[in-house]
């Protein structure tokens, strides 16, 4: 579903990917986890092209995004991502946040978009904040928003930059609460985060980054329990 | 300091026309200064710098040298240049239009770049493109932080339009000089004339306030 090539990125003479290759299978829940600046949230900003690409390949469903002949705008509506600042639409209620995109680039109905979008916030347990606007919400709930606004899109594939960590820790459980149900409902998902107990309890694999490198990846039992790199225990040691 | 009134009904035909004319100059100012300043402002962001350097040019001319001499240059150069003869409601309309649009650009170019950019990359991660994104939500939100720095330049500009009873253009300020010249009498066209520009910048702070508080959201 998600193959990544020998991906490569730099920021100026600054390489924060050295030679990345992941594949996920459909359904799969995969977990990336890592010290800051080890390039996780480059490696996921590149599946959908937020960043150029240096050197390397991401096709998703077979199509290579970094062909300049590609139409980036159709593989991202497959593409779901959710971002660590929310980025809600601020001068927009609830309820149009998650109508623009399908009306705008799937040319539904508003009628159709406002019926899809209720349904969403019911599925996040916010329908009654429809009418509100993003900034009198929590930040959990703000999260909740945009995770349904990308949902809105029906995407294959659902992408999460650091979605909890900025959040107050009371409101982290309801988001997990929600990333876990799509998990349940089989959708394919690459999580970047700082939840570890998120990535025993959900993660079908764990993928530990450091330094632009890929250094361990496993089932989160054996990568939590028995790490065999001596990075990945410093790492673990620290967090858990 | 004793107001001779009858001196100020006599000029008052005067002055409400010149009012007119001011308003009329002030907002065919705004007009086309805001058009042409969100042309400029665009092309001063365009990534090539070859291509934003004339607008670069542009905007470091009209704001770098003063509105006076502007005017002077447009209404007895540039507008017989085209025409063959002077017109002075023309060069002021055109000097007002010039001279507000490299402020106006400057004013679209910051509100543009102080959206936070994650706004741009959530609009594109959804399928949007661009110009869907800078439509429905960049541009908007934008323009609700451009609205006091362009009352700002509004007022400003409505002011300024008085210097173009230096080229005899009929507006407010021309009237005010003419009344001094005639009667030699300095606070009753001056005071009339300033009090008339404060009723007109006052109108326009409160329909910009208002413009704001009905674009504001919760």
């Amino acid at each position: 579903m998600i193959e990544v090539k020998s991906l490569k990125k730099s920021f100026g003479t600054n390489m924060v990917l050295k030679d990345i290759s992941v594949t996920v299978k459909p359904q799969e829940v995969v977990v990336v986890i890592g010290p800051s600046g080890s390039g996780k949230s480059t490696f996921l900003r590149c599946i959908n092209l937020l960043e150029t690409i240096t050197d390397g390949h991401v096709y998703i469903e077979g199509t290579d995004i970094t062909d300049k002949k590609t139409d980036i705008n159709k593989v991202r509506t497959e593409v779901g991502m959710v971002f660590q600042q929310f980025n809600l639409f601020p001068h927009k209620k609830v309820i149009e946040n998650i109508m623009l995109a399908p009306m705008k680039v799937r040319n539904i109905s508003a009628g159709q978009a406002r019926k899809k979008g209720l349904e969403l916030l019911r599925k996040v347990g916010l329908e009654e904040k429809a009418e509100a606007y993003p900034d009198s919400l929590s930040g959990g709930q703000k999260q909740r928003v945009a995770i349904a606004r990308a949902l809105a899109m029906e995407p294959k594939i659902m992408l999460f930059d650091e979605p909890t960590s900025a959040l107050d820790p009371e409101m982290v459980g309801e988001v997990l609460e929600v990333m876990k149900q799509l998990a349940k409902e089989g959708m394919t998902m690459i999580v970047v985060t700082h939840e570890m107990g998120f990535a025993k309890e959900v993660g079908d694999r764990v993928i530990f980054m450091d330094e632009g490198l890929i250094v361990e990846e496993n089932t989160p039992n054996e990568l939590f329990d028995h790490p065999k790199e001596l990075r990945t225990k410093a790492f673990l040691s620290k967090v858990l | 300091m004793d107001i001779q009134w009858n001196i100020l009904a006599e000029y008052a035909p005067f002055f409400l026309k010149g009012t007119l004319l001011t308003i009329g100059l002030s907002l065919a100012g705004i007009a086309l200064g805001t058009v042409l300043g969100l042309f400029i402002g665009l092309g001063k962001m365009l990534k090539n710098r070859f291509l934003s350097l004339p607008f670069g040019i542009y905007i470091t001319f009209f704001r770098g040298t003063p509105m006076l001499v502007q005017i002077m240059l447009i209404h007895f150069a540039v507008v017989p240049l085209f025409t063959g003869e002077t017109n002075a409601v023309a060069a002021a309309i055109l000097t007002l239009s010039l001279n507000s649009a490299a402020y106006i650009a400057e004013i679209f170019r910051a509100g543009i770049q102080s959206i936070d950019k994650g706004q741009m990359e959530a609009s594109r991660s959804l399928g949007m493109t661009h110009v869907q994104a800078m439509r429905y939500v960049i541009l908007p939100q934008a323009f609700k932080r451009m609205i006091p720095p362009l009352g700002n330049e509004f007022i400003v500009l409505i002011k300024e339009s008085s210097l173009a009873s230096l080229v005899a253009a009929p507006e407010l300020m021309y009237w005010g000089r003419a009344m001094q010249g005639q009667y030699f009498r300095v606070w009753e066209p001056y005071i009339t004339a300033a009090l008339i520009y404060l009723v007109l910048t006052l109108s326009l702070s409160f329909v910009l306030s208002r413009l704001e508080r009905r674009l504001a959201t919760e």
